[in-house]
């Protein structure tokens, strides 16, 4: 099979993943183990979550600032509806509303205002966050049988793994992303309008219901990943997950997608993750290291992957120059 | 590729019927009162220098534009198209020159971008694309991989895509906007093929380029628009080159007749600025041009034809690759606008909104930024200057301005010019060079602008204008340089400048060996 320059950022995360796993194994072979792998899994699954609404914005060329503060207001606001006597189905349920609406409100304002989605979603970064202290300062325990019933199951895999339920349901969130962006015509549109606004429309895409639609998943995806940090943490916390919008946005650009939008793939954000989870791990088994090393391998990694995205944009478009020239030089 | 048989027509409806269409952008009037009409399998060209009022059109027939009066038939229905997927929808189509499909999605998703084959279970299927998409390709003479990026084919190619996306979503006409700007002769037959073949299966084609010789190849008849009027419109069987260019650029009725002013007295014997052999490949072949002091030299020509070029090479805004240039007889190199103002040259370019006013500045600033950056962005203009300055040339040049601090945005098109005007003459220029200083403003301030043009001969300056109106361009210069093709194919003066002459010029054929031809009356 040719490789098609498009996937070309997403192999090579993919490269540098298995390679830093084969590493990693090399040196402390217990990184191998299912228990690891799942760990890694599970810790990651609300960051990952999130991180696929990410990729549905930065794919249209957009940017979502907001999901950190909105992960924040979910746990708080679980938290303390659970803690006043509501069923946690109901909190749930009300919750991803909430949240959906919020993503909504603001691709409208994008849309409608013509506003640049980094001062819409900045403004719904304070918005939440705010929202999130009005609620409660404290940090509230979370206890109820639903809610440890659910946080508490896994499948039990060989080596003494646990896939547990925020890791599958992070998954599954991956697959359904990956299967809304190559095979929907919400997802081809999602690609259109980070290809060109303008030709878009032209081209009779549906730009402001897209945009609607982008950042309203974007916001339900946001408040599942907060409903995920809930049973992962049991605890609504408003200062909690401050920044997690930036740790996805590493992860998307990581993952191969183009940061000014049109190209990448959900699956390479997968990859994204996966690196973060395993240099933290890394530093976990090492044991020596500060964890701030997390942060300067994953600033180093993105100066790469600007710089390889850099790398193949010029050289794609020294390719249509110098065909656009020859097609001048013969007139 | 209509698909079914078309439906037969009310007896001698047209295709597509235009009338009395005018439109005006805040009260300047784009176009008034123009008919048009397409038949069924007729290539239509449709004509005009730029600001004739030919996008604006065709933006109204695509549903880009809301027409201000008027209306529209298509197969005798009326139709009012709202946007331009309404008007895809009713069956006109559009392929811009700069082509609209994404780049970054295939050449399959581009056909079919929001109307994908999908399974019964709604998800896009993909195979069936590919498929889809490599049979409609073939009918184009297309053997290209569908599943690639459209990025990585040339403009040609995406040309054709985009015309098979429009053919194939509307199917009744189909309009090209410069389709061949960016292609060179193979894919321009290329393109022609695709188009003699949609018009054998019955579409309406509407074509608009500058290119005389791909009208006269491709072309059933020609409209021609001028100042946002209908000049006429004729089947290309009654037309030759002059009496095409005759329309495009002949006399228009006009209320008061210029008094030729010439002013050959004034030219002293040596001249000021002298081009040897200038040129640039690709964008205008080497010339020489000799301008007095207190000359004014005209240039006319085509649009395309390399009269914009030859104004940016003679201000150093593009490169030459040949040649030199000599000032008051001493050679000096002008390769940059930076070295051309050192020089004392000044360019006022066409395009006044992209080029040259910096919208959102004030008059005032907008005034004396070209001296501003001549002294250096470290050594402002003292406050108390800039106004006096200002105020100089606002009522030296009646700029009319409710206030010296309104941002220039505001004042009318002709103010706009005359401000960019004063920005130049402030610098106390030697060479003046305009292109098209009359475009896109009233009629009245017409004879305003040159007026001033003739002021600034008689205060000994030497100017290079540019323009498309060739009756004001006769009674202002002493010397006419036609250009076609990117050549200077003629200098006429004397009484061999004269509008027809210019035309006769430019229609002629060029031999691109002959040499440029000099006619001088005694």
């Amino acid at each position: 099979m040719r490789i098609d320059t498009r996937n070309l950022p997403f192999l090579a995360t993919l490269a540098i993943f298995v390679v830093a796993y084969a590493l990693c194994v090399s040196q402390f072979p217990a990184m191998l183990s299912t228990r690891v792998a799942m760990n890694l899994l599970t810790d990651n699954a609300f960051l990952g979550i999130a991180a696929v609404g990410m990729t549905f914005v930065i794919l249209s060329g957009g940017i979502d600032l907001s999901i950190g503060s909105v992960i924040a207001f979910t746990s708080v606001f679980t938290a303390v509806t659970v803690g006043a006597g509501l069923h946690p189905a109901i909190v749930l349920l009300l919750v991803l509303v909430l949240t959906t609406a919020f993503g909504a409100a603001m691709g409208g304002m994008i849309h409608l205002l013509k506003m640049p989605p980094f001062v819409v979603t900045l403004a719904g970064m304070f918005l939440a966050r705010g929202a999130a202290f009005l609620i409660s300062t404290q940090s509230v325990p979370l206890s109820h049988p639903f809610i440890d019933a659910l946080s508490s199951f896994y499948f039990r895999l060989p080596g003494g793994g646990r896939l547990t339920s925020i890791a599958m349901l992070m998954i599954a969130v991956f697959v359904v992303g990956t299967i809304v962006a190559r095979r929907t015509r919400f997802g081809a549109n999602i690609y259109a309008l980070g290809g060109n606004p303008q030709s878009a429309e032209l081209m009779g895409v549906p730009i402001g219901r897209t945009t609607v639609a982008i950042y309203a998943t974007s916001g339900f995806l946001a408040g599942l990943s907060g409903i995920v940090y809930t049973l992962y943490t049991s605890a609504g916390y408003s200062l909690a997950t401050v920044g997690v919008e930036l740790d996805a946005i590493a992860a998307v650009v990581i993952g191969g997608t183009l940061l000014t939008g049109g190209a990448g793939l959900v699956a390479g954000t997968f990859i994204g993750i996966l690196i973060q989870g395993l240099i933290q791990t890394y530093i976990v088994f090492d044991g020596t290291l500060s964890s701030w090393w997390t942060k300067i391998a994953i600033g180093v990694l993105l100066f790469l992957f600007i710089a390889l995205q850099r790398t193949i944009l010029w050289s794609t478009e020294r390719g249509q120059a110098s065909r656009r020239t020859a097609a001048m030089g013969a007139t | 590729m209509t698909g079914a048989a078309p439906p037969p027509l009310p007896a001698g409806a047209p295709l597509l019927e235009a009338t009395g269409i005018s439109k005006a952008f805040f009260g300047v009037a784009a176009l008034t009162d123009v008919d048009v009409r397409i038949e069924r399998g007729e290539v239509m060209a449709l004509l005009g220098e730029n600001g004739a009022g030919k996008s604006t059109l065709v933006k109204i027939l695509t549903g880009a534009y809301r027409l201000d009066a008027g209306s529209i038939r298509l197969e005798g229905a009326p139709i009012e198209p709202r946007s331009v997927a309404d008007a895809q929808g009713l069956g006109i189509g559009t392929v811009y020159q700069e082509v609209n499909l994404l780049p970054n999605l295939s050449v399959a998703e581009n056909l079919y971008l929001g109307r994908q084959p999908r399974t019964r279970l709604g998800f896009l299927d993909g195979r069936r694309m590919q498929r889809d998409a490599r049979a409609l390709l073939a009918r184009y003479g297309l053997a290209i991989d569908p599943g690639s990026l459209l990025g990585t084919y040339s403009v040609a190619v995406q040309q054709i895509v985009a015309i098979a996306r429009a053919v194939d979503l509307s199917g009744k006409i189909l309009v090209l906007d410069e389709p061949t700007a960016s292609l060179d002769a193979r894919e321009t037959a290329m393109l022609f093929d695709v188009v003699r073949q949609l018009k054998r299966e019955g579409l309406g084609i509407v074509i608009i380029t500058h290119f005389l010789d791909q009208v006269f190849a491709i072309a059933d008849r020609v409209t021609v628009l001028r100042n946002g009027r209908l000049v006429g419109s004729k089947p290309i069987t009654e037309l030759d080159r002059l009496s095409l260019i005759t329309m495009m650029l002949g006399r228009e009725l006009k209320e008061e007749t210029l008094g030729r002013s010439g002013g050959e007295a004034a030219i002293s014997s040596k001249p000021l600025v002298s081009f040897r052999n200038y040129g640039k490949r690709g964008s205008i072949e080497p010339f020489d041009l000799d301008i007095g002091r207190g000359e004014v030299v005209g240039i006319a020509g085509l649009l395309g034809s390399g009269r914009t070029e030859t104004a940016r090479l003679a201000f150093g805004a593009d490169k030459p690759d040949s040649g030199t240039l000599t000032v008051e007889g001493e050679a000096v190199s002008v390769t940059s606008p930076e070295t051309a103002v050192a020089q004392g040259f000044a360019f006022c370019p066409e395009e006044r909104k992209i080029d040259g006013i910096v919208a959102d500045l004030s008059v005032r600033e907008n005034i004396i930024l070209a001296l501003q950056a001549r002294r250096g962005w470290m050594k402002p203009l003292p406050r108390a200057e800039q106004i006096a300055i200002a105020d100089r040339y606002i009522k030296a040049l009646d700029i009319r301005t409710a206030h010296r601090d309104l941002p220039i945005k505001f004042l009318s098109g002709g103010n706009q010019q005359k401000a960019i005007l004063a920005r130049w003459l402030a610098t106390d220029p030697r060479f003046l060079i305009l292109d098209e200083p009359t475009r896109g403003i009233d009629v009245g301030a017409h004879a305003e602008i040159i007026r001033l043009i003739e002021d600034l001969r008689a205060r000994g300056l030497s100017l290079l204008v540019v323009s498309s109106e060739l009756e004001e361009l006769v009674a202002y210069a002493s010397r006419v340089v036609v250009l076609a093709d990117h050549r200077h194919v003629a200098e006429l003066s004397g009484e061999a400048m004269n509008p027809s002459a210019i035309m006769a010029a430019i229609a002629r054929p060029h031999g691109s060996a002959e040499p440029a031809t000099r006619e001088v009356a005694a």
